[in-house]
């Protein structure tokens, strides 16, 4: 989605590797992206995909800061070491994926780092895609402090007995009652993970609860509709998801 | 990745990523998201040696297909070797590391 500014103003950004602190105080690195200017921005922690912390990801934390918030994107394999992210994750799928008390420890490590610097409003989003779509919604259950939820093909909210491991022993669903803030949900009626019946599943637990929610489930669509360097790819349904993210984030974090 | 069905199992062998030949210590095979191959989900196998880094990783990526008919090939390409006798097996845990080059 194109950014509504006008071809005479000024602009500006900084975009860099940073540490900060994450699960049980570990140091981990972080991309972060911002406009420059004194602000106040709203934040945005900006979740990795399981395929891991690359390049689409850094250029989604540009976007938002190309949209007016101060983004970071976690390292989440950080501690898996260190090569390229296809390697690394590639390391990660075989494990199973990261843990989610890890992963919370570090998404709760990039909101604090975001609350502490002087240009960054009160309000702060998540967002993410494939597994970290997953991982936004269970921040937003387990986590105080994030304001708006986006939750992007969340693959495995909802569990079966069998999917549950020692790493994801619970199935995010289960928490919907303790979701603090409105989510924002984008599908696409092809995956197979979420399917459309799981979709189903979360969005009547989420009515059952009384949350305040948005889905939109796009026809022609499957897993990954954003990535413009996969197959997955599709233009018109990507661009309306964009257009009904950002009128989202409108209304609840600025 | 979105479905998290992964196995892994230690292998022997040596693997080819780049221009040097490494030890493949464990194999990852996954049904899972793929890197390059235009499939949403892919039997993806990664040969590793996990003590040299995540580099260390020589991958292929399947359809199902593919998948299945590589694994009866390998069974009956092992059944004719030993049918004629020429199986020379090693058990994976008897053979200490080599050396390890450069992945």
């Amino acid at each position: 989605m194109a950014h509504a500014y006008q071809t005479d103003q000024y602009e500006g950004m900084i975009a860099e590797t940073v540490s900060m602190r994450g699960h049980n105080g570990d140091t981990i690195n972080a991309y972060v992206a911002r406009p420059l200017g004194s602000g106040p921005f709203p934040g945005m922690v900006v979740i990795h995909h399981a395929p891991g912390w690359d390049e689409w990801y850094r250029e989604c934390t540009r976007k938002f800061a190309h949209h007016g918030f101060v983004s970071i994107s976690p390292n989440l394999y950080f501690r898996d070491g260190h090569g390229t992210p296809e390697d690394v994750g590639a390391k990660v799928r075989a494990a199973g994926g990261a843990p989610d008390t890890r992963v919370l420890g570090d998404l709760e490590g990039a909101n604090s780092l975001l609350r502490s610097l002087p240009y960054v409003s009160r309000k702060i989003g998540v967002f993410g895609t494939c597994s970290g779509g997953r991982q936004a919604f269970l921040a937003g259950c387990k986590l105080k402090g994030f304001d708006a939820v986006i939750e992007c093909w969340g693959g495995r909210v909802v569990m079966s007995k069998e999917e549950l491991t020692p790493s994801q022993p619970v199935a995010p669903i289960e928490y919907t009652k303790d979701l603090s803030a409105p989510i924002l949900g984008l599908f696409g009626n092809e995956d197979k993970s979420p399917t459309p019946e799981q979709v189903n599943q979360h969005e009547a637990e989420l009515k059952k609860h009384s949350k305040q929610y948005e889905f939109h489930r796009y026809d022609g669509a499957g897993h990954g509709f954003f990535y413009y360097d996969r197959a997955a790819y599709r233009q018109e349904q990507a661009m309306d998801g964009w257009k009904k993210l950002f009128a989202f984030t409108d209304r609840t974090l600025r | 990745m979105c479905t998290m069905i992964a196995q892994q199992v230690k292998i022997l062998g040596r693997g080819k990523s780049g221009p040097e030949w490494f030890d493949v210590r464990e194999a990852n095979v996954s049904y899972d998201h793929p890197y390059d191959l235009p499939l949403e989900h892919a039997l993806n196998i990664d040969f590793v040696n996990e003590a040299m880094g995540p580099g260390a990783r020589v991958a292929v990526e399947l359809s199902v297909d593919a998948a299945r008919q590589l694994v009866r090939t390998i069974q009956a390409v092992l059944a004719e070797a030993d049918q004629r006798g020429v199986l020379e097996d090693c058990p994976v845990v008897a053979v200490p590391a080599r050396e390890s080059s450069t992945a």
